[in-house]
């Protein structure tokens, strides 16, 4: 029963701390799991409205960013010598901040670029990651620099005796999981709505899409603030995670993570980057403890990955769709349609 | 209709311009509520032309567009498409990805009352919302004759087929208006014949129909008026047992008939 395959896998990922003991797999879960959420987020503008952000850890680390500073508090002077101080808020509170805060930089973008579409649209989103990783450098005052912000505390949800600390591996990756499902959850609303035809519809011919009267600026809008906001959601779990944020988390190699993620996976389906995540999130771990010499590492990643982009272009979820696909057509003769929003439900 | 219909869209003295080419030049006429029209004329008459002015994917070089009262110049195609004039295109033009189904779906996006706040929350009006535009979707395409079709990709079709799920998206926008880019190219006789009926039943559920066809067939067939175009200018308008009686038509348009004869 395919149906129910989203809850099962969802109940088998939710038991893995009660089986794996090892604390640093369970490390490797919780990063990967931060990543899938962040490529989750991606493949609803690259994989349902068509649009390739490179730029897409811009988000993550604004979110990253946004969480640790209001968790910590800082002390600013603004131009014109005017003094902004934010004193220390519950990491609950800053996570929200962060996600907002990634939220409106999506819309500010969204506004600002989407007049613009494909080559234009990764020029922008390049430059724009490239812009906020220059004045998280620069602005020492705010974000330390180089030096980057320690020290950044942990989340605690309850009161007195029923609160709960996020700092045991088991509790964050239960952590993770739940905000991973519940992003799962808002995509998988979406896409399957009218807000997620007119994005679709956007990918697969604009002009139609505006001949029967979809805004479709508005709908490009709302997919870069909802995706905004949930590669926040991940730079926010990652920095209360790590614990440490410097200006290297708006590397350009963990945008391309995330876009091999949700390529290789399968764009424009609901389980591409879950698949994708798990497979190029693990591969680089697994390697390592086979005790292979790093070089060789990246190599044989980098050779998966060609070969299941030569051989699987589509992605690996559609690839296994259209097997199974195949599977039933020839045995039961099935007549029902191929769904416009990939797997899951 | 009768000249005493209500002029619903009007075109004042539209001209069109590429660099030096005048495709259109200075274009007066109006669709009356109710009717078919028909633009006709050889190619590079401006017959698309003045479609991609009218539904502002192209902005006129001089002169004006109103429906109902409204000037549509400067809108977006989407705001013009919203407030009832709804096209289709001349190339076949479909989401080729998705079953004819959804592609219907999409077409209906405007009747859907789903909000992004309520979609994201999951609320029951949204499923709800969900099945009647599944309904309506099926009813669409039943009502263009292709509902046996629903769950085949788009692509796949047969391009007769494609160009009635094109009417269909069309239709599904809940058009007042509806501008017709050369439907029946491509298909069959009998197609043909049969999308004559198909125009006839649109006018029935109070659509006005406004047609681009090269097929004269067709046009003589469906339209209750013609207005023949020429070089970017208007040069016949009447209906269609006149049209075919006018000199300057059969000059300009019918003369050349066998250089069309191909299509």
């Amino acid at each position: 029963m395919m149906k129910y395959f989203p809850q099962a896998f969802l109940g088998l990922l939710v038991s893995v701390p009660f089986w794996l003991t090892d604390s640093y797999m369970l490390h490797i879960l919780i990063t990967t799991g931060i990543f899938i959420i962040a490529a989750m987020s991606l493949n609803l503008l690259l994989g349902y409205t068509g649009q390739l952000s490179l730029g897409h850890v811009a988000f993550f680390g604004i979110g990253a960013y946004g969480s640790a500073l209001t968790s910590l508090g800082f002390e600013i002077t603004l131009p014109g010598g005017i003094p902004l101080g934010v004193s220390p808020k519950p990491v609950w509170f800053a996570m929200l901040v962060g996600i907002v805060a990634a939220g409106f930089t999506g819309w500010a973008i969204g506004k600002l670029a989407f007049r613009v579409r494909g080559a234009y649209f990764v020029i922008v989103s390049i430059s724009f990651a490239e812009v906020v990783r220059l004045v998280a450098v620069n602005w020492v005052e705010l974000t330390q620099g180089p030096m980057a912000l320690n020290n950044i505390p942990v989340l605690r949800l309850g009161w007195g005796s029923a609160e709960v600390a996020f700092l045991r591996k088991p509790a964050f990756y239960w952590l993770v999981l739940a905000v991973g499902t519940v992003c799962y959850i808002i995509i998988s609303r979406l896409v399957s709505s009218r807000a997620g035809r007119a994005m679709i519809a956007l990918r697969e011919n604009e002009p139609l899409a505006m001949s029967v009267g979809v805004d479709v600026t508005r709908y490009l809008v709302l997919a870069t603030i909802v995706s905004a906001a949930m590669a926040g959601s991940a730079g926010a779990l990652y920095t209360h995670y790590i614990r440490i944020v410097d200006p290297d988390i708006f590397l350009f190699v963990y945008t391309v993570t995330m876009v091999i993620m949700v390529v290789t996976g399968g764009k424009g389906t609901l389980a591409g980057p879950i698949v994708g995540g798990v497979i190029f999130g693990l591969i680089p771990e697994l390697l390592r403890t086979m005790a292979i010499k790093p070089e060789v590492q990246w190599i044989i990643y980098g050779v998966v990955m060609v070969l299941v982009v030569y051989f699987l272009p589509m992605g690996i979820v559609p690839a296994l769709r259209n097997w199974r696909g195949g599977q039933q057509a020839s045995s039961t003769a099935a007549a029902s349609g191929p769904q416009m929003e990939g797997a899951g439900k | 209709m009768t000249d005493k219909s209500p002029s619903l869209l009007s075109v004042d003295q539209m001209s069109i311009r590429f660099g030096g080419l005048l495709a259109v030049s200075s274009m007066t006429f109006e669709v009356r509520e109710g009717e078919v029209l028909s633009l006709i004329g050889p190619n590079g008459a401006g017959k698309t032309s003045a479609f991609n002015a009218i539904t502002g994917y192209l902005q006129p070089s001089s002169g004006d567009v109103v429906y109902r009262g409204r000037k549509l110049n400067g809108l977006s195609p989407d705001a013009i498409s919203r407030l009832g004039v709804v096209r289709s295109f001349q190339k076949t033009s479909l989401f080729g990805g998705l079953s004819a189904f959804e592609n219907v779906l999409v077409g209906l996006h405007k009747r859907s009352t789903q909000t992004p706040l309520a979609i994201m929350l999951g609320l029951p009006r949204v499923k709800e919302d969900e099945r009647r535009l599944e309904a309506a979707a099926r009813e669409v395409l039943d009502f263009v004759g292709i509902l046996p079709r629903a769950q085949e990709p788009a692509a796949s079709l047969p391009y007769g087929e494609q160009r009635l799920l094109e009417v269909a998206i069309a239709l599904a926008a809940d058009p007042k208006l509806l501008l017709l880019d050369e439907p029946v190219s491509g298909m069959n006789p009998a197609e043909k014949a049969s999308f004559v009926e198909t125009i006839s039943r649109i006018r029935e559920r109070g659509i006005t129909v406004l047609l681009v066809e090269h097929d004269m067939r067709t046009v003589m067939g469906a339209s209750d008026r013609v207005i023949c175009l020429n070089q970017g200018t208007i040069i016949a308008d009447g209906t269609p047992e006149a049209i075919q009686r006018n000199k300057d038509v059969i000059k300009a348009y019918l003369g050349e008939r066998s250089s069309h004869a191909r299509h």
